[in-house]
């Protein structure tokens, strides 16, 4: 048991995390209590989710040493793997339901969804 | 001779440690389907709120961000524990152990205390699609943080008694990534559950 760890990553991760989870705090809050809006909906939620992810990478090389083993990377592997079936998971749910819900929807809604898509106008 | 034999019992047990590190490290990744799971339930369900309240009338961000930054900081402390236990300081271990404890219990009570606010205005996980998800969602978290308080308190006891052996330290470093690992599940939450729901 080698320690691989030091003071000086725990330090930079932690700094990391403060910052990403503060930054997103507040884009939020300034959107959500002012009422001049800076940034659309949209662009929020891509934001949001590209701090997160960034923040995951901080946080499992930071504090879960991921990738920083010798080889041959079994921690890696596993992760990977996992990668790939969770992808597949909440893609897959999200692809299948937003599809039934197309499909379920009723008749009027679906001649409203296709004008809006066509970009048709009364 | 005697020499060659400790240094072929430190590789050895440095292989199985290695082993069991691995161990660990496949029960998290599979731990992190079951949050994919949740988390996929959630995304799926998170408009369905049957007339009743959605995710920007019920959170409060402040508190919230109060909650986050008190996890995050926890994951910190555990790892300076680590970092003593590899230096073989026992009373660095204690003290660090016992922080992140009680920043941990910190959370788990705000969690609780937001739980207990919810079902209190009649929004519990009956209510709707959406709050069925929240709740197993974020309770699901909530019950891991518990079990990791316990285990926490386990080897402080274990620390305090045996001192900073192999099998202790070894444990702690298991704990660690176990903490690590919830906190990380924890940011999703916070980016997906709060912040998201929150636009």
């Amino acid at each position: 048991m080698k320690p691989r760890v030091t003071l000086k990553s725990y330090i930079i991760g932690f700094a990391l995390s403060l910052l990403l989870t503060i930054s997103v705090y507040l884009f939020v809050n300034d959107h959500v209590t002012t009422a001049h809006e800076a940034f659309s909906h949209g662009f929020l939620i891509a934001l949001i989710l590209c701090l997160a992810v960034v923040q995951l990478v901080v946080q499992l090389v930071f504090f879960l040493h991921l990738g920083q083993e010798t080889k041959p990377r079994w921690n890696l592997a596993v992760f990977g793997f996992m990668m790939v079936i969770l992808i597949v998971i909440v893609g897959g749910s999200l692809w299948i339901m937003s599809n039934l819900k197309y499909n379920m929807q009723s008749p009027g809604d679906t001649n409203t969804r296709i004008m809006n898509d066509e970009g048709i106008h009364r | 001779m005697t020499e060659t034999a400790s240094t072929l019992k430190t590789i050895v047990h440095a292989e199985s440690d290695s082993k069991t590190l691995l161990g660990f490290w496949v029960y998290l990744m599979t731990d992190c389907l079951l949050f994919a799971s949740l988390f996929a339930t959630y995304a799926v369900l998170h408009n369905n709120t049957f007339g009743g309240p959605g995710a920007k009338d019920l959170f409060s961000l402040p508190f919230v961000l109060g909650e986050t930054l008190i996890l995050l900081t926890s994951s910190f402390t555990i790892g300076l524990g680590i970092l003593a236990a590899h230096k073989q300081n026992k009373k660095q271990v204690l003290t660090w152990l016992g922080i992140t404890f009680l920043l941990g219990a910190a959370f788990l009570s705000m969690e609780l205390t937001e739980f207990s606010r919810l079902v209190a205005e009649g929004n519990n996980w009956q209510r709707s699609g959406f709050l069925s998800a929240f709740f197993t969602l974020v309770g699901t978290h909530g019950l891991h943080i518990a079990t990791g308080l316990l285990w926490t308190l386990v080897l402080m006891a274990q620390a305090w008694r045996m001192g900073l052996v192999r099998t202790t330290v070894r444990r702690l470093m298991l704990l660690s990534l176990f903490w690590h690992f919830l906190d990380v599940i924890w940011i999703l939450i916070f980016s997906i559950v709060y912040m998201m729901g929150a636009l």
